[in-house]
């Protein structure tokens, strides 16, 4: 029996499901594909939201408790809209013996964010990397994407006070 | 692809790049990157172009020139000048000075040990080549290898000379290549499949990331022969997304091979068929389990499972499948270019080759090396490293991300190789290798990589799911002086049985860090025992 692909509809009328929708067909709709649909739609909408969970489940016709199951397993994909801007703070191995835990304190202090939480205002989010491979540059922190390394603690904590204040 | 035609295109290359007096090479690694040496290059481009020299200096992108700790860096050949932390501002400085006067003040000594006592095989085009133009990797010898395999070898005689070479896996293991190689040859099936595993997962380590950005071809290269020699027909290379400039690399490495004909139907006109996919990661520290990976690009939870069957027997969608580390693919094309007997000339009996490490912490020379097995960990430490700086004393060294140990000074004059390391209590590991210095409490460390181990732990088994958290949690007790003589022994026996009852690699190494520093920094633990009372001594 030739399976029929069924036609799902996207959650909503936003135009970027296509971008979506074109991974999905270049893996033929395959139960395989689902990491690479995941990775699509975070790229795309910068988090994972439920809609999109059952979306995906229907289209490639997996059970929705199994993409949740995925969804959740991977560090990487966010299920919750992350903040204006992003901090992240590497916690490898040379980040941490050259004092990136002192930045968590520091985060928890100045902007009460533990790692994962976003600020009310949804202004700033605090996110733990896992080791992101420039430990030549240890202690390494990435400010909406752009890595910043080499310097000392406290050189550090003028840097994000800097960067959150700019467009305030 | 014949290859004449790869000589030609060779010759063209390399005519083309002596036309110019100079060559200027910008570091173009994800380490130098973040220090903007994209701005340098297109300074330098610019500033070039304005001063008429298009004809005499060629400008562009390497990989990995090494020494991170001075990035971004800039080498200028034919005279072998290597410039430290380099801005855009210092572009006119340095055309001013081209065969002149070098910039003293800017300028890295080439005859430190740091450069002397390295020696490349799988970083061998790392700062040489550009990694986005395969014309450049060919001019190197790039793909002459496979073409040797493809028109003068048969597949036994392929994995023959990978024996003979005695390289064993670079993601840690050690397990013999060739064998695994041959018995992926052996096994039945109408389907394999080949994998390379790239969710370098240990904090700490950067060595695949640098070879996938610094020379991508040259990995795809390796798997194009491992897949002949084991007959596969597909290949995935299973990335961490944590690493977009490797991933982004890699993909321009497979569209420029299929380009030209080393990727798809009938390669160089011979009966072989291979295709090779990305699969990206997405942050699951299992997954550099093999089972676990396979599982991922199935787009499952990366679950392990027990071993055998083996991925050799049964691995992807139930197939035969050869999984093998960055590493250990880069090492294959030199092997089959000058032979199996060429690579084991380096190395100790049983540790053939060389080996790169990624050198970070408190070490004086942070960055990326290739060293031959053998080498000692002082060697490595003091003299390439440069010691610990800061006037600051050697504690440890760490090796083996979380499933390593942390040695210490008496033991320095210990060689690398597999099995000296494992007899450390310790591991070879992917390669991370972490200098601590007397500022750092050895529980403390122990206790970051349980925590890493605890929140990487997939949960499928009891010991390394539970274990962890017990372990961590003891842990916390000895840092915070509550614990009891009674809770390093608890500490103790739940290390054993996390090593001996857990499923797969994770939980069974997790304990290690515990383990290495008991065995060598037990007065640490000691001291936080908690001291009866007064009161309780009188009760």
């Amino acid at each position: 029996m030739v399976a029929t692909t069924r036609k799902v509809n996207p959650p909503d009328g936003d135009r970027r499901w296509k971008i979506v929708e074109a991974t999905m067909r270049r893996h033929g709709y395959a139960s395989t594909a689902l990491i690479e649909t995941l990775h699509s739609i975070q790229e795309t909408f910068g988090f994972v939201s439920r809609d999109a969970l059952n979306y995906v489940a229907e289209s490639l016709n997996i059970p929705p408790a199994k993409v949740f199951g995925v969804a959740t397993f991977y560090n990487l994909f966010n299920l919750n809209p992350v903040g204006e801007h992003v901090f992240s703070l590497c916690t490898g191995t040379a980040c941490y013996v050259k004092g990136a835990g002192e930045i968590v304190d520091f985060m928890k202090e100045e902007f009460g964010l533990e790692p994962g939480q976003t600020t009310p205002d949804g202004k700033l989010t605090f996110m733990v990397a896992r080791c992101v491979g420039a430990c030549g540059l240890a202690p390494v922190m990435i400010l909406d994407g752009e890595v910043v390394g080499k310097l000392s603690v406290e050189e550090m904590k003028a840097k994000i006070r800097e960067w959150v204040n700019h467009d305030k | 692809m014949t290859n004449e035609e790869l000589v030609t295109i060779a010759e063209k290359e390399q005519e083309q790049q002596k036309q110019y007096r100079y060559r200027i090479m910008v570091c173009s690694s994800t380490g130098c990157l973040s220090s903007r040496s994209d701005e340098i290059l297109a300074a330098l481009e610019s500033e070039v172009k304005q001063r008429g020299l298009e004809n005499e200096v060629f400008v562009k992108k390497v990989g990995c020139l090494g020494l991170c700790a001075a990035g971004p860096i800039v080498s200028i050949q034919p005279d072998g000048i290597l410039y430290r932390e380099m801005t855009p501002e210092d572009v006119p400085a340095i055309l001013d000075r081209l065969g002149g006067e070098p910039l003293e003040e800017k300028l890295i000594d080439t005859s430190e040990p740091f450069f002397t006592r390295q020696k490349k095989n799988a970083l061998e085009n790392a700062g040489v080549v550009d990694p986005e133009r395969i014309e450049d990797y060919i001019a190197s010898g790039g793909y002459s290898a496979l073409i040797k395999v493809l028109t003068e070898l048969n597949p036994a005689e392929v994995i023959q000379e990978v024996q003979k070479s005695g390289l064993r896996g670079r993601g840690g293991a050690g397990y013999p290549t060739g064998l695994k190689w041959s018995t992926v040859a052996k096994a039945e099936g109408d389907q394999k499949f080949v994998v390379c595993n790239a969710d370098e997962g240990d904090p700490g380590a950067f060595m695949d990331r640098s070879i996938l950005e610094s020379d991508p071809h040259r990995v795809l290269e390796g798997m194009i022969v491992a897949a002949y020699a084991v007959g596969a027909s597909q290949g995935y290379v299973y990335v961490r997304a944590e690493y977009p400039l490797a991933v982004k690399r890699f993909r321009i490495a497979i569209r420029q091979a299929e380009k030209m004909g080393f990727l798809g139907q009938n390669i160089c006109g011979t009966p072989f068929s291979f295709k090779v996919d990305v699969r990206l990661g997405a942050g699951a520290f299992v997954c550099g389990e093999e089972t676990a990976l396979l599982q991922s690009v199935e787009g499952n939870r990366g679950m392990p499972r027990l071993r055998p069957p083996y991925p050799a027997q049964s691995g992807l969608f139930g197939k035969p499948t050869l999984v093998n580390n960055v590493e250990t693919y880069a090492n294959i094309p030199a092997i089959l270019r000058n032979g199996g007997e060429w690579f084991a000339q380096t190395g100790t009996e049983k540790s053939k080759g060389t080996k790169v490490f990624a050198l970070t912490g408190k070490v004086k020379n942070t960055g990326l090396i290739e060293v031959p097995m053998g080498i000692t960990l002082r060697e490595i430490v003091y003299e390439i490293g440069g010691g610990v700086p800061d006037g600051r004393k050697f504690k440890a060294v760490q090796t083996g991300g979380p499933s390593g140990g942390c040695i210490p000074e008496n033991l320095l004059d210990t060689p690398v190789d597999y099995e000296s390391l494992k007899a450390l209590g310790s591991m070879m590991g992917s390669g991370g290798m972490i200098v601590i210095d007397d500022r750092s409490d050895m529980i403390d460390v122990a206790r970051y990589f349980m925590e890493f181990s605890m929140e990487e732990s997939c949960g499928k088994c009891v010991p390394c799911r539970v274990g962890t958290v017990q372990l961590y949690n003891l842990l916390g007790k000895f840092q915070r002086k509550e614990a009891t003589e009674e809770d390093l022994q608890t500490l103790e026996e739940l290390c054993d049985l996390v090593r001996n009852a857990s499923l797969c690699g994770l939980g069974q190494a997790a304990p290690n860090p515990i383990l290495s520093t008991l065995k060598y920094f037990r007065e640490e633990y000691l001291a936080k025992i908690r001291k009866p009372s007064p009161v309780e001594e009188e009760a």
